[in-house]
């Protein structure tokens, strides 16, 4: 079975989004996603650290695989991904110290988002070429942005209105992320 | 039971009620959502990252003197990566079923908010006793969640708990559940059962000081 390069484009954009179906980076999801102009930047700094990780971990996957180290492949990856995002940090509170501060302690967190990490992990996984590894990225990044951004605008939209103020907060956030991920699943089968 | 041991012992109930990971807290959603499509798989996840936290959360109280703070992050990230490896190893191991449902997830466990919330807020201040027990509340905590989310979803979704027909064969499963969207409404429910009993909580205390 060999995917192009579309297809895998695609299907991580919209049929298999990351975030909505199969459930990585929920927590910058859900903890960034209440203002428009914070997730946007969010989502194209994780999708910056998406594709340094995944090119370095395409590299250095080769490198392990020569000297049979596979084994200190997890350790390898996680310490690429957490100087990628240290970078990230330092050159946003070099060129723009306002979105450093609105974006807090989520960027540090890029490190733990699991989004990140699936990244590289799946695409050793599934033994992705070099230009299959970076569309996979790309796409994933992409598709992260995409749903920060759906959910930032539906959340906009609804501190205007009125809601059970029961269900105010996580719970309310968890039954949208609900609904846009039925939605999502319509694309189920478009990348083939 | 001596000051000490209660002290302990509320140290891992900490975890396990007032501070549960997943309904107080809303951390370590990931593998919460992705893995709870049955009872098994959430339970197995949650003994993992219990392992994982406990192990990790041992070593960084043991170091804590010793770690500079300018690389304590990387450090905690280093020593929870090494576990889970051996974690990922042992899984593969014992059960290949287990592995291949649990994918990616295993070695995912590095990423869980959770343990390195725990390293860096609990376990870097405090003696190895006290945060093992903490860490512990914590695993259980979580692991309690990841069943309350994965029982309810094989129930509805499969009509099975366990893999043990509970309905008979007329049952028509809710498909929707044992997908990605029932997860964040199982969860979403959740969430708002835990946020009713609260004000319950609240309202029942209220009219106690007014009478």
């Amino acid at each position: 079975m060999h995917e192009t390069a579309f297809q895998i484009f695609i299907n991580t954009l919209l049929a298999n989004n990351f975030v909505l179906a199969m459930f990585l980076g929920l927590c910058p999801f859900l903890g960034v996603s209440g203002k428009l102009n914070t997730a946007f930047p969010m989502g194209v700094a994780t999708t910056f650290v998406m594709l340094v990780a995944s090119l370095c971990a395409y590299g250095l996957n080769m490198l392990l695989s020569a000297f049979h180290l596979e084994f200190l492949r997890l350790i390898a990856y996680i310490v690429i991904i957490a100087s990628t995002v240290q970078l990230v940090e330092m050159v946003m509170k070099k060129y723009s110290p306002a979105l450093f501060r609105a974006l807090g302690i989520y960027l540090p967190l890029i490190t733990t988002n699991c989004a990140v990490l699936g990244v590289a992990l799946f695409q050793t996984a599934r033994d992705y070429d070099f230009v299959q590894s970076i569309t996979f990225a790309i796409g994933g990044g992409l598709g992260f942005t995409l749903a920060l951004v759906l959910m930032a605008s539906v959340r906009e939209r609804l501190q205007l209105s009125n809601v059970i103020t029961l269900a105010e907060g996580t719970a309310l956030s968890l039954m949208l992320a609900g609904i846009l991920s039925l939605s999502f699943m319509g694309f189920a089968g478009l990348g083939g | 039971m001596t000051p000490s041991t209660t002290a302990k012992w509320d140290e891992f109930m900490e975890g396990i009620w007032k501070q549960n990971p997943i309904f107080v807290m809303v951390l370590g959603m990931c593998p919460a959502l992705a893995v709870t499509v049955s009872a098994v798989n959430a339970i197995s996840m949650g003994i993992a990252t219990t392992f994982v936290l406990t192990c990790s959360c041992l070593l960084v109280s043991l170091m804590r003197k010793m770690v500079p703070k300018e690389v304590r992050i990387a450090t905690y990230i280093v020593i929870i990566a090494t576990f889970v490896t051996a974690v990922d190893y042992f899984i593969q191991a014992i059960s290949l079923a287990l592995y291949d449902a649990l994918g990616a997830f295993i070695q995912l466990i590095v990423v869980n908010c959770i343990i390195l919330g725990r390293a860096e807020a609990h376990a870097s201040r405090n003696p190895p006793l006290v945060a093992v027990s903490n860490a512990l509340g914590m695993g259980a905590g979580f692991t309690i969640g990841l069943f309350a989310l994965g029982s309810v979803r094989e129930i509805l979704g499969n009509g099975t708990l366990f893999g043990f027909s509970l309905f008979g064969e007329h049952f028509q499963p809710w498909v929707i559940m044992v997908l990605p969207p029932g997860g964040f409404f199982v969860l979403g429910a959740w969430l708002l059962l835990f946020a009713w009993f609260e004000r319950r909580k609240q309202a029942i205390k209220e009219a106690g000081q007014h009478a």
